[in-house]
């Protein structure tokens, strides 16, 4: 094993111990949300200072490791590939504490039941940690059929994302008293379709750092 | 049309068969770089280029070696007259103990330029192209010994320059050099392809992928994979040249 291996190696391992702890962020924001736990949501607030303090940590030892290594091909891919991911995971990590802070800073103790369900926002969730979970999965196995998997997982969000004005609409219509939590899941739906586009991103860079392929803006997600 | 090419070049020191059926082409005004291991045949390549291994008991050559779409290792081939055309710096900057300027005027003399005006220019001008007349211009007659090891070095491809070749041969020009004398002769090869074709071995990986367009990966005599540059360095098609250029090998 050469000194750049054991770099990338332990590179990898940061990784993944940021990933985990934002695919926890995500869940324990969906358990805030559908038990409106505000113990939770604080809970989500304070470890985004951690998942910040892996982005600056990764960021900084990919500077590094191109600096002082000249890391080529599939290590430069790796280096890149991480640097990229890293900044996903970022943005993630920023979704799940705004839908913690929309439940921390509500002065209601409870959200109806109804509108969750008409926003599909438990599926819509979890969904969103699959992907998340899978690209993880992909990347640590270097599965690069699995990283593709990922971008059919991203249609039911955007489905039920495209689909959000009418089914806000219609509930803010039906329950006017709650047009202030209605607008909250409409932003929420939102974060979470945006979760899943950056996960599709991981799943880009995934490939890239497998295959040596882009297929950023290509409209093809296929090998 | 190929500036360089060989079709199934063979060499043979005695019975060791030290370059295997090496075909490849270098196009005009490239850069191409010739990279592996110690032992792998990429200098002997280089000096077949130039007629250099003519010099070496027991060589045989079979395969075709062309210049300019002419087979260099014909009968009817000059090896003075390639040798103008073919240019050569090598590893260490070896000067002759003569001045400045009498060293980069020594191959228009002995192939007998006799017109003082038109040697001072060529001289002038070679020294200019070797981006060295600026930390030379007051000095043309001190000895070239006074000079740095860097300086030296483009002194000596100012040399090879001064006859006019087409082609100018490296064999790690740089490698006895420091960093800043190493950065000199790397923009130096840049500013040269435009009129020269170059041929580089480096052991330098960071040196192959800086200044060359094409990179030729050889391994115990015979060419692995050869390509652009940016292609090898990022995504080389074959495991062997992606272990060796990641520093994996073996």
């Amino acid at each position: 094993m050469t000194h750049l291996d054991t770099e990338l190696a332990k590179l990898k391992q940061q990784l993944f111990e940021m990933w985990l702890l934002v695919i926890s962020q995500v869940e324990t924001s969906r358990e805030a949300l559908l038990n409106f736990d505000k113990g939770a949501a604080s809970e989500v607030a304070f470890r985004e200072k951690m998942v910040d303090t892996y982005e600056l940590k990764i960021d900084r030892d990919c500077e590094n490791i191109i600096a002082l290594y000249n890391p080529v091909a599939p290590d430069l891919r790796l280096t890149l590939a991480v640097l990229k991911i890293n900044a996903d995971l970022e943005r993630i990590g920023d979704f799940a504490r705004g839908i913690a802070r929309f439940i921390k800073k509500s002065p209601k103790k409870s959200i109806n039941p109804e509108l969750l369900r008409v926003c599909q926002i438990d599926e819509l969730i979890k969904n969103a940690v699959d992907m998340l979970t899978d690209a993880k999965t992909a990347f640590e196995n270097e599965n690069s059929r699995m990283a593709l998997s990922i971008f059919s997982q991203d249609d039911f969000l955007d489905d039920v994302h495209k689909n959000s004005n009418k089914i806000i609409a219609d509930y803010i219509r039906k329950h006017p008293d709650e047009i202030d939590e209605a607008l909250h899941l409409h932003s929420i739906i939102r974060k979470v379709e945006r979760i899943g586009d950056h996960c599709s991103n991981i799943a880009e860079e995934i490939i890239f750092f497998l295959e040596a392929k882009v297929l950023k803006h290509s409209g093809k997600k296929k090998l | 049309m190929a500036k360089i090419e060989t079709i199934d070049a063979n060499l043979y020191y005695g019975d060791f068969h030290a370059l295997k059926n090496i075909s490849m082409k270098m196009e005009l005004n490239t850069v191409t770089a010739l990279i592996g291991p110690s032992g792998c045949g990429k200098s002997t390549y280089l000096r077949l280029f130039n007629r250099m291994n003519d010099l070496i008991d027991n060589v045989r050559i079979t395969g075709q070696i062309l210049v300019d779409d002419e087979d260099i290792y014909s009968k009817n081939i000059n090896v003075d007259e390639l040798r103008i055309k073919v240019g050569m710096v090598f590893q260490k900057p070896n000067p002759f103990p003569k001045s400045i300027f009498e060293n980069v005027a020594y191959g228009l003399r002995v192939n007998g330029e006799k017109n003082k005006s038109f040697i001072e220019d060529t001289v002038v001008h070679s020294i200019k192209q070797a981006a060295l007349w600026d930390e030379v211009s007051d000095k043309l007659n001190k000895s070239a010994f006074e000079l740095s090891g860097g300086q030296q070095q483009r002194l000596c491809i100012a040399r090879a320059l001064a006859i006019s070749p087409s082609v100018i041969l490296m064999d790690e020009p740089a490698s006895a050099l420091d960093p800043l004398s190493t950065a000199k002769i790397e923009e130096l090869i840049h500013e040269l392809k435009k009129e020269y074709t170059i041929v580089i071995v480096t052991h330098n990986m960071q040196q192959a992928s800086r200044v060359s367009d094409y990179t030729a990966f050889f391994y115990l005599g015979e060419l692995v994979e050869y390509g652009q540059t940016v292609e090898i360095f990022t995504k080389p098609k074959l495991k062997h040249t992606e272990n060796y250029i990641t520093g994996r090998f073996g």
